[in-house]
């Protein structure tokens, strides 16, 4: 297949776990619908193109690893882990019900696929580096992927990290900051004064590059650049939209965390190009 | 004396020492430091297998969490600092680490108050309390440089998260040499009848001195060193207290939440009198020397003699 059929291909199924996420977080009745939604394409570049990973052998030591450090979005991680055959899809409706294997916030002891337990905001380079550092020693060739918030590395420990990942030379570790511009609390220029984001990565000795993150060919091309580095860890700065996908909630940061309605769920589906019964 | 107590050795230097032994043995095993590896003794390792230590600098949480993702991926992780910033600082770190039950091994170095000069900010009276209190958690407390080694070893065999404390100054050896060290067990340190202490670190050695003191009164005092803080198997504290007519607990922490606490807990409805010796609920501070620190806090031959009388009253 040709890659702008492929693209196309996964523009599909971004589309599909969106409707996932809406779905879950409706049935469950709890959940962050806004943050899940603007982490879709990266997700899908991620675990339908671009992880050397087996979903029969979800802990073969030389797979590629990614760590969704902003774990309130684990929605999204879960209808493509789902759709990816780690577990059945019909598991999604026991999102944060009681025994299920589908944490409120990822549990790599719990969900086949997860490949680390985050929620508590900040961890996700730190661990990415560690697991970069062992397969350095290990001899193998694997990449981690780190998916966190922009509201996240306002977190002193991504800073720490930052240094150590570049100390190291860590070039097999990928940071994506999903660079929606809204935290819990309100756009990320009001609540913290993290901003402008690139130079200070750029500071701390990292590889750059800024792209549309609800555009997979500029996910995978930036991916390809980040991958041809030599001794710098990357960093994909992804520009989104909380709540892609699903107009009403766009510019409504309520949706950070909220459930929709009968009515709004119903809408939701609609602008997703499904139905209720369909 | 029954007591031979003349050998002293430094536990830093031990736990160096065996760190390069297991790094020979296991090449899974790495070596985490946040800066003070000329204190902590890791430098021992970093000389020999530079490959597999890793120098953070003074972030503690980045440390714990780069130690996390190694153990992800098969290494046997040793991260390091001083007991009050490897507890401390990465608390948050340390508990999702623990959630996922990874293989992290935390040492926390000078604990205690045995980084007298160092003052209130050096000295760790809290951290095996704030340790206990996190599910999954292992937490090893030797005694002097014979339970050192042994307990490294342990912690490294041991599959999961552990928090070892290093006492930062010579201490007599206390510990039989033969007997293999085995994690939630205590040991009986000596037999007696009449009262038991229950003991960990550098206070099992205060607490034998007590037993001599004592013996000439025609007190028989049993000394139990509980070098595993967690878990604590009730039904073995239970048996080894049972029969006597009275507890005391001694330890180099804060009253609440160390060993003072598992102990009352396991022997709740027994009617056993219990004292305990510990610091009572306050920050350390400077002090030129090690035993006038122990003084100040109570942490004493002395305090140990009265605690146990009065059980006995």
């Amino acid at each position: 297949m040709d890659l702008l059929n492929k693209i196309r291909q996964l523009e599909d199924t971004a589309r599909q776990i969106r409707i996932d996420i809406v779905t879950m977080i409706y049935q469950a009745g709890d959940g962050h619908p806004g943050p899940s939604l603007s982490v879709v394409e990266l997700i899908t570049a991620c675990y339908f193109h671009l992880l050397n990973i087996d979903p029969a052998n979800p802990r073969k030591p030389d797979r590629d690893r990614l760590i969704l450090s902003k774990g309130h979005a684990c929605p999204a991680l879960y209808a493509a882990l789902a759709r990816k055959g780690y577990f059945p899809h019909s598991d999604l409706k026991g999102l944060r019900s009681l025994h299920s294997h589908l944490q409120g916030h990822p549990d790599m002891n719990k969900t086949p696929g997860v490949d680390f337990t985050s929620g508590s905001l900040g961890h996700g380079v730190s661990i990415g580096l560690g697991m970069v550092l062992a397969g350095r020693i290990t001899g193998h060739d694997y990449y981690v992927y780190v998916i966190t918030g922009d509201g996240e590395i306002e977190e002193g420990i991504v800073w720490e990290a930052a240094i150590s990942a570049s100390k190291y030379k860590a070039d097999r570790l990928i940071v994506m900051v999903d660079n929606n511009g809204i935290q819990s609390g309100g756009p990320i220029s009001q609540v913290s004064g993290i901003e402008p984001i690139i130079p200070k990565w750029e500071a701390f000795g990292w590889f750059c590059q800024q792209i549309n993150g609800h555009d997979i060919g500029q996910i995978i091309q930036a991916v390809d650049n980040a991958k041809s580095q030599r001794g710098r860890p990357s960093l994909i700065l992804a520009k989104t939209i909380k709540g892609q996908g699903v107009p009403f909630m766009v510019g409504d940061n309520s949706w950070h965390k909220r459930v929709p309605t009968r009515e709004q769920y119903e809408q939701a589906l609609k602008a997703l190009g499904a139905s209720v019964d369909g | 004396m029954r007591y031979m107590l003349v050998n002293m050795q430094n536990c830093r230097m031990v736990y160096g020492q065996t760190l390069v032994e297991l790094g020979r043995e296991d090449d899974r095993i790495v070596v985490l430091e946040a800066d003070l590896g000329r204190t902590t003794m890791t430098k021992l390792f970093e000389k020999e297998f530079p490959g597999r230590f890793f120098e953070v600098g003074i972030g503690e949480q980045n440390m714990i969490s780069v130690a996390a993702g190694l153990a992800l991926c098969g290494k046997i992780p040793f991260a390091n600092s001083f007991s009050v910033f490897a507890t401390g600082r990465p608390y948050d770190q340390i508990r999702v680490s623990c959630i996922g039950r990874l293989n992290i091994k935390i040492v926390g170095s000078s604990c205690g108050l045995s980084d007298f000069g160092d003052g209130a900010t050096h000295q760790a009276i809290e951290d095996v309390a704030i340790m206990r209190a996190i599910p999954n958690m292992t937490i090893l407390s030797p005694a002097d440089g014979i339970e050192t080694k042994k307990i490294v070893r342990a912690a490294a065999r041991y599959d999961g998260p552990v928090y070892i404390r290093i006492l930062r100054n010579d201490v007599p050896d206390v510990t039989a040499q033969t007997g293999e060290f085995k994690i939630g067990r205590p040991t009986v340190i000596r037999e007696g009848t009449d009262v038991v202490i229950f003991a960990h670190g550098y206070m099992v050695y205060k607490s034998l001195k007590a037993a001599e003191t004592l013996e000439a009164e025609g007190i028989s005092v049993k000394i139990v060193n509980v070098s595993t803080l967690k878990p604590i198997d009730e039904k073995i504290i239970r048996s080894m207290a049972s029969g006597t007519k009275g507890v005391v607990t001694v330890e180099e922490h804060t009253i609440i939440g160390g060993l003072a606490s598992a102990i009352a807990f396991s022997l709740r409805g027994t009617g056993l009198m219990i004292e305990a010796v510990a610091v009572n609920d306050r920050f350390g501070q400077s002090s030129l020397n090690y035993e006038q620190l122990l003084e100040h806090y109570g942490l004493t031959v002395e305090a140990i003699v009265k605690a146990i009388k009065k059980v006995l009253r």
